[in-house]
């Protein structure tokens, strides 16, 4: 990112890896936007903290992280739009004039988005859809499931889906507000409830945007018993995913398979770190439980249950046309949308994104303990349904031989230090079963002045939308589900 | 396939055995139905879930309930799709002002005698999320409540100790 590093005055932001900080003027946030209609650098997050907008971009090169800064300037007329340039963008932007900051000046989609206060969903201007025998199919907020409330309105000619476009929001908490103020422990409660089910992961993200801040160095064993919980969390989850999947094809039999697998990871957790999910056990300076070695060595006895698990669904999965006759060709994302969004986790690894440097945070540089264990990023390039059940079940597999890892070389030792009460603004990520979590946070004397967290469903959820295109209605279930983006996680 | 409809056929079922009825939920519950006058409901129930606003977590220990430990059916109990069909509300999270309506209607959608759970400590007052500024407070800050089931979440099996205490309750 070379001409990234001639654009004005560098700023202290730390992280682990370390990323590239600088202020922009408005000379250099249109030095910016002219750079990314020719170059090929991802955005990765978008947010205001109150005075400044914030972007974080990726090299997909080589995997350098930047961040920018830049006040807007009401002068020169606020601030350039970057959603016609990264269309992940566009709900980014409208999320930061909800959330009060400034519109930028020639943004495309002037709606409001989290605010259902000043846009009700009724009356909401979709997009529109002209051609013969349409029709409009509302659905939501609250679906037929035991699932999180959106809108969804479908245009379908017929059974075939012209244009889904999706309305959020409803889950919105204020959660980030909620934050500011508070020490980063009482902080972090909130950050790992931004979306529950990947709470692990969200938890080390803030974690590590607040040790950075901070300049604190967390004990070894915390860093591999993070990554423990945080590889059990991925079983569970793509466990749950692989079994709601083939739910949704009304193959229920692999449903409670992995209900089972799923419900014995929990099982196996809530003694080992003292939850199911494993809530509040990641805080800023460690981990808040030590399991011995005997609780660990009952995670070591489930390994192999789960790869029967693993096992039994591939084999049942694989030997069933009535099955992949739904998932396969069914709801593809290609390669170059996904690109465009830069789409993390399942959903870009399985529409050929998984060579790109980072892309799975866990392989970036330096980050302990993966630094020291073999993380090979697994692919596919169909982007179908079946190419992200495909690519969990290669997770499952992965995962299972690093916990394996990870508990062989786990250090002893402490595993938790006390924080300062000092300043500082820090980055912090972490590879959640969806995706990339991205936290950022400015610490002042040792509380919350400003945050933002980036779930990885920010860019799945238009991928969605796209993914639907010339599919029926009736494949949509399977479709989101394949993909399963958060609301909570969006919603903020 | 068939391996494994095979081994599920020759080995016992995984299923725990049932927890006892909550005990503060049961005596809590004898007193809102002598109050209020309604039928005990019987030995089935029909839930509707709403998310009010949750963090999805509670959502994981609801789906829990559904799997062949808990399987939640063997007691006569199922979640319905549509609130006309249920007997039960089971309302997760705090409520988000962007679903104060969606909570409403759907409350209103229910057939009397219903029953409106709040299950997890968000729908009870707000949990961790109480103050936070898009949030109105528990359940009860736009519907009434019946029954609470505490936890962060719940446990599937706190989730089953207090819909049995429903089913246990006498008039
Ligand atoms: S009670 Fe806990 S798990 Fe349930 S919605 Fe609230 S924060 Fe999430």
């Amino acid at each position: 990112m070379t001409a990234l590093e001639c654009f004005l005055a560098p700023y202290p932001v730390a992280s682990v890896p370390p990323v590239l900080a600088r202020h922009l003027d408005d000379d250099g946030w249109q030095a910016l936007r002219s750079a990314l209609a020719v170059e090929a650098w991802d955005l990765t997050g978008l947010w205001h903290d109150g005075g400044d907008v914030l972007a974080t971009l990726v090299d997909p090169g080589d995997g350098t992280l930047a961040l920018v800064r830049h006040r807007p300037n009401p002068a020169s007329g606020g601030w350039g739009s970057l959603g016609g340039l990264r269309p992940g963008a566009i709900r980014l932007e409208r999320t930061v004039v909800d959330r009060g900051g400034p519109r930028p000046a020639d943004a495309t989609d002037r709606r409001p988005w989290l605010d259902h206060q000043a846009q009700p969903t009724l009356g909401y201007p979709f997009l529109p859809v002209e051609g013969e025998g349409l029709h409009q199919v509302p659905v939501g907020p609250v679906h037929a499931g035991i699932i999180e409330p959106g809108h969804f309105r479908f245009h379908a000619q017929g059974e075939a889906v012209v244009r889904l476009e999706a309305r959020l929001g409803y889950v919105r908490k204020g959660t980030l507000e909620a934050m500011v103020g508070r020490a980063p422990g009482d902080a972090a409660v909130l950050a790992g409830r931004l979306s529950g089910d990947t709470t692990v992961a969200h938890s080390i993200a803030f974690a590590r945007a607040v040790e950075a801040a901070l300049g604190i160095a967390v004990p070894a064993r915390a860093h591999w018993l993070r990554a423990v919980m945080l590889e059990v969390e991925r079983l569970a989850n793509h466990f749950g995913d692989c079994g709601a999947i083939a739910n949704d094809a009304a193959f229920a039999l692999l449903h409670m398979e992995c209900g089972r697998a799923r419900e014995r990871i929990a099982r196996t957790a809530a003694p080992l770190f003292g939850h199911r999910l494993m809530m509040d056990r990641v805080v800023p300076g460690g981990v808040a439980v030590d399991p011995d070695d005997r609780d660990i060595a009952a995670l070591s006895a489930l390994l192999p249950v789960l790869a029967e698990h693993l096992a039994a669904y591939r084999r049942t999965y694989r030997g069933l046309p009535s099955l992949l006759d739904r998932t396969l060709t069914t709801g593809r994302i290609a390669p170059a949308l996904a690109r465009c969004y830069a789409a993390g986790g399942v959903v870009g690894r399985a529409s050929g994104q998984a060579i790109i440097p980072g892309q799975d945070a866990r392989t970036r540089p330096g980050v302990p303990p993966y630094d020291m264990l073999p993380v090979v990023p697994v692919g596919r390039d169909a982007g179908d349904v079946d190419a992200r059940v495909q690519v969990r079940l290669d997770e499952i597999e992965a995962s299972l031989a690093l916990i394996a890892a990870m508990i062989e070389h786990m250090p002893r030792g402490e595993v938790r230090v006390v924080l300062p009460d000092t300043s500082g603004e820090g980055l912090g990520w972490a590879e959640g079963f969806r995706g990339d979590c991205q936290w950022w946070v400015r610490l002042e004397h040792g509380k919350v002045a400003a945050v933002f967290g980036r779930d990885p469903s920010w860019f799945h959820w238009p991928l969605l939308e796209a993914a639907i295109d010339g599919n029926i209605i009736a494949d949509f279930p399977l479709i989101n589900k394949s993909i399963n983006g958060s609301y909570s996680g969006v919603d903020l | 396939m068939w391996r494994l409809i095979a081994r599920n056929l020759l080995t016992r079922p995984v299923a725990d055995p049932a927890p006892a009825p909550d005990p503060a939920a049961l005596e809590a519950l004898g007193k809102r139905v002598a109050d209020s006058g309604r039928q005990r409901l019987g030995r089935s129930l029909a839930i509707r879930h709403v998310d009010a606003g949750s963090c999805n977590a509670c959502e994981l220990e609801l789906h829990a309930l559904s799997n062949p430990y808990h399987d939640l059916e063997r007691f006569g109990l199922s979640f319905v799709a549509s609130p006309r069909h249920a007997d039960v509300l089971l309302v997760t999270g705090p409520v988000a002002r962007n679903m104060r309506d969606a909570l409403h209607a759907t409350w209103v959608a229910v057939p009397e005698p219903r029953w409106v759970i709040a299950a997890g400590a968000c729908a009870i007052d707000g949990g961790c999320f109480a103050g936070a500024p898009e949030v109105l407070g528990g359940a009860d800050a736009v519907i009434p409540v019946d029954l609470t089931i505490p936890g962060c979440p719940p446990t599937p099996t706190a989730l089953l100790a207090g819909l049995l205490a429903l089913l246990a309750v006498e008039r």
